[in-house]
């Protein structure tokens, strides 16, 4: 991730380093193969950290290294948001506030069939400002949507500010609460504990599901974390060798 | 016209089971016969446009065939994007019914007036544009919908009356000819070629042969249709419920400077944003210049200037 988005010279890898555990646990989670009609789902709705998604695609076998080199380059499938044409991804996205409804239609169609696939949606904090969120927060309860799960990445920042700053008059977690959802406040850097309480959601009847995962922005890069110009700066040659230290040392 | 869809749709549906027909809680004493037919296949999302374009994103990747139902304004402006995102750009066959062009809903003012969703539409290359003229060309055009592989606008008419001599016939991409005078061609879209028919009978009493082209979808459109008729005349004129730019008048001035027609071009259609006066469809359609009246006396002020 780190090396593709120097290479690329590309913003956006603090939301990347944000959301690569809550990736690594749905890609984990996923079940059916790309081309069985009755695989479970998954939209990144905060569509500019696809990268991480193409590394975690990368991780665990399903793009190849030469695939990966191409991000962002001329006339490459892989762009800064994903294009559903790759295989492995369902859908393109890159606006805001648009995953949830996909998701819930997706989830809607599973139960139409009578199956007992689930949808996965990736989603931002910011993007609940967006007012079509909570269109789809409240479709999804109100039918039950039991095979819907979202992972809310909540690192509590935005493009241009804190999330407190700009737009959150009430905690998300009693906003979902209050949509009717089943909320569930975890650590979004756990991937295994992540995995498990995947696997133990009741996605046969009752509420959808929200993983609050409470998620640091740039984690594992001390200059990055929690800082807001990370959102769109490409790193420098001495920050991109930095970074690529501190999190190599972090995996050893 | 909206009765004409129900029925046709219900009849596609029988046939069809992965059709699902959502509504934006619109549809009243219209949706009914599909909803007590196909009550599993029917839901109504609530006044929430945008998240029912979603979800008819991600019923149609799972195979479905969603249409979606609210009136052309809230049908087509408000969830543009999701459209645009969704299945335009995942090549889907989402089906989303617009009721109402300009002036059909008269006093309900111009939140109601779909004055420009024809025209915003037919940008998207992968979105078919379906615009039946009556009640009769509705049906044939809904069973069109069958054969089209991505996303749909259907933009359906509420005025009840035929368009004389057009007798149902409809042609994805092509254009339905009435008449074949050589003095005017009047190209017409909606339910307001019922006037440009009736323009044409005016002309007629002044001794000007007109043709009527019926216009009914964009992607595709009737461009070599138009194109032969277009050669023959000197001037046509387009009359669409819609602004006057971005639709219709704008697709036959495209044609006619791409094909190097010689045709000259006026085009009827709404040049104001209508607000500050309400009243009946036909008031409206007065003012802005829909009448047969209206399309007759500007045909006739082109082809024989004052002076000229």
């Amino acid at each position: 991730m780190i090396e593709q988005s120097r290479r690329a010279n590309t913003g956006h890898i603090g939301s990347c380093l944000s959301i690569a555990d809550l990736v690594a646990a749905v890609l984990s989670s996923l079940r059916g193969d790309p081309d069985d009609p009755d695989r479970d789902r998954f939209v990144l709705a905060k569509g500019h950290a696809a990268l991480a998604l193409y590394a975690g695609l990368h991780a665990s076998g399903r793009l190849d290294a030469e695939t990966l080199r191409t991000f962002g380059e001329n006339a490459s499938l892989l762009g800064v948001h994903p294009d559903h044409a790759t295989p492995h991804i369902d859908f393109s996205t890159g606006s805001l506030g648009q995953g949830l409804s996909v998701g819930s239609g997706a989830a809607l169609a599973a139960r139409l069939a009578g199956s007992s696939r689930r949808a996965f949606v990736l989603m931002s904090d910011a993007e609940c400002n967006e007012g079509s969120v909570w269109e789809a927060a409240a479709f999804a309860a109100h039918h039950g949507l039991a095979n819907l799960v979202v992972l809310l990445d909540a690192n509590r920042q935005q493009a241009l500010g804190y999330t407190a700053d700009v737009l959150e008059p009430t905690p998300l977690a009693e906003r979902w609460r209050a949509f009717g959802w089943d909320v569930n406040e975890v650590d979004g850097h756990d991937a295994p504990a992540l995995v498990d309480l995947i696997d133990a959601l009741d996605t046969a009847a009752g509420p959808p599901h929200l993983l609050l995962a409470d998620t640091v922005f740039g984690k594992g890069v001390s200059f990055m974390e929690g800082r807001i110009e990370w959102h769109y700066s490409p790193m420098s040659e001495d920050q991109y060798r930095d970074a690529l230290v501190q999190l190599e040392a972090a995996r050893a | 016209m909206r009765a004409a869809f129900t029925a046709s749709l219900v009849e596609l549906a029988e046939r069809d089971p992965r059709i699902v027909l959502l509504t934006g809680d619109m549809g009243f004493a219209v949706l009914e016969p599909f909803q007590e037919r196909f009550p599993d296949r029917f839901l109504n999302v609530g006044v929430a446009e945008q998240n029912m374009l979603g979800l008819a994103t991600g019923l149609a990747e799972a195979g479905h065939v969603p249409f979606t139902y609210s009136i052309a304004t809230f049908a087509s402006l408000r969830p543009y994007e999701f459209l645009r995102n969704g299945p335009a750009l995942h090549e889907l066959p989402v089906r989303l019914v617009g009721i109402g062009g300009a002036f059909d809903y008269g006093p309900n003012g111009i939140s109601h007036f779909a004055l420009e969703d024809v025209g915003v539409m037919r940008l998207q290359p992968n979105v078919t544009v379906v615009v039946p003229a009556d009640a009769a060309q509705t049906r044939p055009a809904v069973e069109a919908l069958e054969a089209v592989p991505g996303a749909v606008y259907l933009r359906l008419g509420k005025r009840a009356d035929a368009v004389p001599g057009l007798d149902g016939r409809f042609r994805m991409g092509r254009a339905e000819m009435i008449g074949d005078g050589t003095d005017v061609a009047i190209v017409a879209i909606g339910t307001v070629a019922a006037e440009a028919v009736r323009a044409a009978e005016l002309l007629a009493d002044e001794g000007l042969d007109a043709t009527v082209a019926i216009v009914s979808s964009f992607n595709p459109a009737p461009e070599d249709d138009l194109a032969a008729l277009l050669e023959t005349v000197p001037l046509a004129v387009t009359v669409e419920a819609h602004y006057a730019t971005g639709g219709l008048g704008s697709f036959v001035a495209e044609l006619v400077a791409e094909r190097g027609l010689g045709a000259r071009l006026v085009r009827c259609g709404v040049t104001t944003m209508p607000s500050g006066s309400v009243g009946s469809t036909a008031f409206l359609q007065e003012r802005h210049g829909l009448t047969a009246e209206a399309v007759a006396d500007r045909s006739l002020a082109a082809l024989r200037p004052v002076g000229g």
